[in-house]
C-alpha cells in the first residue's frame, strides 16, 4: 500500500470514524502529493463524505491523524483549517440563498480581508480600499467560473448547475492550497460536466491540489492523476487510473460492468 | 428608491415635525416609540442579520436602564462585607455610558453561551435570563428599591445655544435627543452590515457550515454581534430611564421583548428600515386606537393587524414594498423596449 513520502501535502493515517455502533470508516490511510488531482472513489456509503468531514474539521475521528504540511488537523475547527488552505465543497448544493452571486463571493473572500468591528464603523479610506479590492477579486473569480453574467442574481434562484459553479467559486475565494470537491458534477448534464472538468484542470494548473470525490467514472478516469478506492470504510487500492482499471479487487468491489464501458 | 433615500426623507420629516405639530402628547408618543425603535434596531442585528432569536432582549434594555439610573443617583452596594461599597452620584452622561458598557458585558456572556446552545435552547436561555434579571430587580431591594421603583432619576443634560448646559427635561428636547440617538444607531448598524463583519453575520444566518468552510469564525462574529446589540439596547434603556425618570422592575416584562420582535418582524427583519417602519406602526397605532375604540377592542385590533401583516407579508413590509418597486420599474422598462420594438417593426 502507499508509503507516504515527506513531500506529501496531506497524509491521512489510520483514521477511524464510528457513529454509535456503525463503522463509517474502519481504518483509512492515504496521502496526497502536491499539485495533483487525486480522486477518492467507492460505492455509496463507503465513507467518502465522512473522510472529507474529518479532513476539514467537521468531524473528530475516533482514531488516527490527518497531517497537512506536517500539522495535525484533527484538533482544529473548520475555519482554522480553511485558514491553513484546506477548503471543501459540499455534496448537497450549498450556497447563501438570500445573497446575490457577487455578494456570496465577496462574503467567501473573508480570509482575504482584515476589517473588524471598529474599522467597519469608522470606515476609513483603507477599509473602503479593501472593499473595492474584494469586489474586484470577486469579479475575477466569477469570470473564472463563467458566472459574470449572473453577478446580480440571487443565489437561491440560480439553476442547479449555476449553483454548483457558485459553490466552486466561493471555495476558490478562500484561496485553497488544497481543494476538496464532493461530487461536483452530480446532476450536471454532459456539457456542464465537460465545463466543470476543464475548470478543475485549470485550478490544478494554477497550483491548487485537488481531492475529488466523484461517481462519474468517465470524469474520474480522464481527470485524475491518482485514484484512491474505498470500500466499507477501508482503502482497498490506490494508483494511477490505468492501474485502478486493471485492479481485479477494484473491479470486483466497485467498478464491475461499468469499467468495460469506460475502456470501450 | 434606495433604503438610504427613504431613511433621509424620514429623518427630514421627523426633524421638522415638532415645528408643524407642537403637541406635547404627539411628541411624547413619538419619543417613546423612538426609544423602543432603537431597541428593535439592536434586536434586528441579531435576529435579522445573524439569524439568532433572542427572546430576552428586554434584559439588556432593563440592565442599561437600571445601571444608568443607579450611577446617576449614586448607590450603596452591599456585597457581604461589613460596610457597603458606596458609589457617589455620577454625571448623567457618564452614567449612560456605564449602562451601555454593563449591558454590553452581559451581551458578551450571553453570546459566549450561545456558542454552546443554538436554536430553541438559545431562545429558552435568553427568556430565562430576562426573567432572572426581573427577579433581581424586584428582590434586591437595597440596591434597586424593588417594586417601589427608582425615582427622581435626573434627566440627560445638553448644551443649548444661548442657555449653556441645561437639563433636557422638556418634550421637544427629548424628542430631538431620541431622534439623534436613533440616527446614530441606524448609522452604526448600516456600517456594520455593509462590511466584512456584517457579511460574516449574514453568512452565519444563511448557511453556517458553508460559512465555516470559507474560514469565517462564526462564533466570534456572533459574540461580537451580541455585544453590539446588547450595548445598543442598553443605551436605549438608559435613555428611557432618564426620559421617564422613574423605573421599576416592570421594564423587564416579556411583553416589551414581544413588542420589539413584532416591530422587527412586521417591518422586515434583516433590512435597515424594517424596525423603523414596523416600530412607527406598532408604536403609534396603539396610541391612535386608544382614542377611537374601547380598550378591549384595542388589543384585539392590535393582534389582528399583526396577524394580517405576518400572514400576507411574511417577509415584512419593507421587503414587500421593495419587491413592488422592482416590479413597477421592470414593467416600465418592458414598456419602453416594447415601444422600441414597435418603432423598429413599423
Ligand atoms: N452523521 C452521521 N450519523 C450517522 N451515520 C452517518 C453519519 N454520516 C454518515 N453516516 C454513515 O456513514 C457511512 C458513510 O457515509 P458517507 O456519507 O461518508 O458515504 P459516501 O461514501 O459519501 O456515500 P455517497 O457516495 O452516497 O455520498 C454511511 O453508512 C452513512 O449512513
Ligand atoms: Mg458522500
Amino acid at each position: 500500500m502507499t508509503v507516504s513520502t515527506p513531500t506529501d501535502l496531506l497524509e491521512v493515517s489510520h483514521v477511524a470514524v464510528r457513529f454509535g455502533g456503525l463503522v463509517a470508516i474502519a481504518d483509512m490511510t492515504f496521502s496526497v502529493a502536491p499539485g495533483k488531482i487525486v480522486s477518492l472513489i467507492g460505492p455509496n456509503g463507503a465513507g467518502k463524505t465522512t473522510a472529507f468531514n474529518v479532513i476539514t474539521g467537521y468531524l473528530r475521528p475516533s482514531a488516527g491523524r490527518v497531517l497537512f504540511k506536517g500539522r495535525d488537523l484533527t484538533q482544529m475547527s473548520p475555519p482554522e483549517i480553511a485558514e491553513l488552505g484546506v477548503v471543501r465543497t459540499f455534496q448537497r448544493t450549498s450556497v447563501f440563498n438570500a445573497c446575490t452571486v457577487l455578494e456570496s463571493v465577496v462574503t467567501a473572500l473573508h480570509l482575504r480581508g482584515t476589517t473588524e468591528l471598529l474599522g467597519a464603523i469608522l470606515r476609513r479610506a483603507s477599509v473602503v480600499a479593501e472593499e473595492q479590492r474584494l469586489h474586484s477579486e470577486a469579479e475575477e473569480l466569477l469570470d473564472i467560473a463563467g458566472l459574470s453574467h449572473r453577478a446580480d442574481a440571487v443565489a437561491g434562484t440560480l439553476a442547479y448547475g449555476e449553483q454548483r459553479l457558485l459553490a466552486l467559486a466561493m471555495a476558490l475565494a478562500a484561496k485553497p492550497i488544497m481543494l476538496l470537491l464532493d461530487e461536483p458534477a452530480a446532476g450536471l448534464n454532459p456539457s456542464e460536466t465537460q465545463k466543470f472538468m476543464e475548470l478543475i484542470r485549470n485550478i490544478r494548473d494554477r497550483g491548487v491540489t485537488v481531492l475529488l470525490v466523484e461517481h462519474d467514472m468517465h470524469m474520474v478516469m480522464s481527470i485524475s492523476d491518482r485514484i484512491v478506492v474505498l470500500n466499507n470504510g477501508q482503502m482497498i487500492a490506490g494508483g494511477s487510473p490505468q492501474e485502478i482499471q486493471n485492479n481485479p479487487e477494484v473491479i470486483r468491489a466497485y467498478l464491475g460492468e461499468g469499467l468495460t464501458n469506460v475502456k470501450g | 428608491m434606495t433604503e438610504r433615500g427613504i431613511a433621509s426623507i424620514l429623518v427630514v420629516l421627523l426633524a421638522v415635525l415638532p415645528l408643524a405639530v407642537n403637541n406635547q402628547y404627539v411628541l411624547f408618543t413619538l419619543t417613546s416609540a423612538g426609544i423602543l425603535i432603537i431597541a428593535a434596531m439592536s434586536l434586528n442585528l441579531l435576529l435579522g442579520y445573524a439569524g439568532q432569536l433572542s427572546l430576552g432582549h428586554v434584559a439588556f434594555f432593563g440592565i442599561g436602564a437600571y445601571v444608568s439610573a443607579l450611577c446617576s443617583l449614586g448607590f450603596e452596594f452591599y456585597y457581604g462585607a461589613e460596610s457597603p461599597l458606596v458609589v457617589p452620584s455620577q454625571p448623567v452622561w457618564l452614567a449612560l455610558i456605564w449602562g451601555i458598557v454593563v449591558a454590553g458585558i452581559f451581551g458578551w456572556i450571553i453570546g459566549k453561551l450561545a456558542f454552546r446552545v443554538r436554536g430553541a435552547y438559545f431562545v429558552i436561555l435568553t427568556i430565562g435570563f430576562a426573567q432572572v434579571s426581573r427577579m433581581v430587580a424586584l428582590n434586591w431591594v437595597s440596591l434597586t428599591n424593588g417594586p417601589m421603583a427608582l425615582n427622581n432619576i435626573p434627566p440627560l443634560s445638553g448644551w443649548l445655544p444661548g442657555y449653556g448646559v441645561v437639563p433636557l427635561s422638556g418634550r421637544v428636547e427629548n424628542y430631538y435627543l431620541v431622534l439623534a440617538f436613533g440616527i446614530l444607531a441606524y448609522w452604526i448598524i448600516s456600517r456594520i452590515v455593509h462590511s466584512r463583519v456584517g457579511r460574516a453575520l449574514i453568512a452565519l444566518r444563511e448557511n453556517e457550515s458553508l460559512a465555516r468552510s470559507v474560514g469565517i469564525k462564526v462564533t466570534r462574529y456572533l459574540v461580537l454581534a451580541t455585544v453590539v446589540s446588547a450595548a445598543m439596547a442598553g443605551g436605549a434603556g438608559a435613555i428611557y430611564a432618564h426620559y421617564v425618570r422613574v423605573i421599576d422592575p416592570d421594564v423587564f416584562l416579556f411583553i416589551y421583548t414581544v413588542t420589539m420582535v413584532i416591530m422587527v418582524m412586521t417591518g422586515g427583519k434583516g433590512t435597515l428600515l424594517g424596525p423603523v417602519i414596523g416600530g412607527l406602526i406598532f408604536g403609534i397605532i396603539p396610541e391612535l386606537l386608544r382614542h377611537m375604540v374601547r380598550p378591549e377592542l384595542q388589543l384585539i385590533l392590535y393582534g389582528v393587524a399583526m396577524i394580517l401583516i405576518v400572514f400576507f407579508l411574511p417577509q415584512g413590509i419593507v421587503p414587500a414594498l421593495a419587491k413592488l418597486g422592482d416590479r413597477v420599474r421592470r414593467k416600465s422598462k418592458i414598456g419602453k423596449t416594447g415601444v422600441l420594438k414597435d418603432s423598429l417593426t413599423t
